[in-house]
């Protein structure tokens, strides 16, 4: 066998193998989505409830007034809650979400705030390590199957740190930069302003009449517990969402890189075969002008 | 005409069903629920047991609660708790461990910590089974 088709068989059987692992990884993908999917639904009533509670009270009192409301005088340093996925094999997912979360940053910055940032996931801390810029805070180990007591550690720092002046390492202002999921082929990078929480009244009617409320113990006490749940709520289905975005991506990604495997295994076997032919066609050449050789020389002999 | 009830936490729904009676403890006290209750929205006292008494005339459920709200009106009872696990389901002696081992890492002499609260509350749930 020649050198060329050899080469060109090892290559194939290493494509073929690098296939069968991005295979493996899109079916294991295929079937965590589905249930990715079902917690980012489950987690749905939780969140209804809670905004409908917050919508009542703001109802009844009309206007609210409250520290995680309450826009600061001056503005000066801002948190960015940035969720990125603990593995990689998942495409542009991670780019996207720091690309986006880099342009939060520049656009904070140009408004004269220093940038804070919390970093979710193994990629985003290393992304940040490399760089060297200083994280507040750091998390990983749970981006593909993210529980609620995770947001409600995440949740307590940023309270924590919104709570305290900006003068004693607090903040004014956090963000949180997700990934949406949108479909299974799209997903988008999201920027959300966390706190302040801006009251929006909802366009439209009301779906169905709300009740006028009463309140145990009272207005003030029932929308001091309820904020907080309700930021923690946020960053729970952030954290649902871009874990089903992050599946959905990475299992994107490695159908691209079996199917292109496949194309490359296609073409390297025709190149195989190529070689191959012009092998035995140079064997044949060789066979039949050697005999033609030996036949002449024998009647030139006579 | 009864109350329908769901008992939801962030993760999903931990029951739903008619009731005849739901008995919470808010931060004031005990409060109870019956079809026509004026509408209100409570919060609950940190490791406590809600009570639904179910329409079919079955066994009490209890739960326990870490903490959260109630809400009530035109006869739907919505209870959201952070954390919350029915009683039938609780694993007593993983509570009961969990329990001490949160007792030992409290402070001595300051206010219970609302995990040990919780996790007491799923023993008191896990015992009114019986």
């Amino acid at each position: 066998m020649g050198a060329q088709l050899r080469a060109v068989r090892r290559r194939i059987r290493s494509v073929q193998s690098t296939a069968k692992i991005t295979r493996a990884q899109e079916l294991i993908a295929s079937s965590r989505i589905i249930k990715a999917q079902q917690r980012v639904h489950a987690a749905a009533p939780y969140a209804r409830e809670l905004s409908r509670a917050v919508e009542a009270v703001v109802n009844r009192s009309g206007q609210i007034d409250h520290p995680l409301t309450r826009p600061a005088e001056r503005r000066t340093r801002a948190a960015v809650l940035i969720l990125t996925s603990d593995r990689g094999f998942c495409g542009g997912y991670n780019a996207n979400v720091l690309r986006e979360a880099q342009s939060l940053g520049a656009t904070l910055a140009d408004g004269g705030m220093q940038v804070v940032p919390y970093v979710s996931g193994r990629k985003g801390i290393v992304w940040h390590r490399f760089r060297d810029r200083a994280m507040a805070g750091e998390w990983s180990g749970f981006s593909d199957t993210p529980v609620h007591a995770n947001a409600t550690e995440i949740t307590r720092e940023l309270l924590e740190a919104f709570d305290r002046p900006a003068e004693e390492g607090g903040v004014d202002e956090i963000h949180l930069v997700s990934t949406e999921f949108v479909s299974m082929l799209s997903q988008r990078p999201v920027v959300r302003r966390l706190l302040p929480l801006e009251v929006v009244q909802v366009d439209g009617p009301p779906p169905g009449p709300i009740a006028i409320y009463e309140f145990e113990p009272s207005p003030e006490d029932v929308l001091n517990a309820l904020l907080p749940w309700y930021v923690e709520s946020r960053v729970f289905h952030a954290l649902l969402d871009s874990a089903a975005a992050e599946i959905a991506a990475r299992r994107r990604a490695m159908k691209s890189a079996t199917d292109n495997a496949n194309e490359l295994i296609e073409q390297l076997t025709r190149e195989a075969n190529k070689a191959r032919q012009a092998e035995i066609t140079q064997e044949i050449s060789e066979i039949v002008g050697g005999a033609n050789a030996l036949a002449e020389a024998i009647s030139g002999s006579k | 005409m009864s109350l329908r009830v769901e008992l939801v936490i962030p993760e999903g729904e931990l029951w739903a069903g008619p009731a005849e009676m739901v008995i919470a403890k808010t931060l004031d006290g005990d409060i109870g629920v019956l079809t026509g209750h004026a509408p209100v929205i409570g919060i609950l006292a940190e490791g406590s047991l809600v009570r639904i008494r179910p329409d079919s005339g079955g066994d009490e459920v209890v739960a326990a609660v870490s903490g959260g709200f109630f809400s009530v009106a035109d006869d739907r009872v919505s209870v959201l708790a952070r954390q919350a696990e029915l009683g039938s389901n609780v694993d007593t002696s993983w509570a009961q461990t969990a329990l001490d081992a949160a007792v030992e890492s409290a402070e001595p002499g300051g206010e219970e910590p609302s995990d040990v609260r919780y996790y007491r509350a799923l023993l008191r749930a896990a015992g009114d089974r019986d």
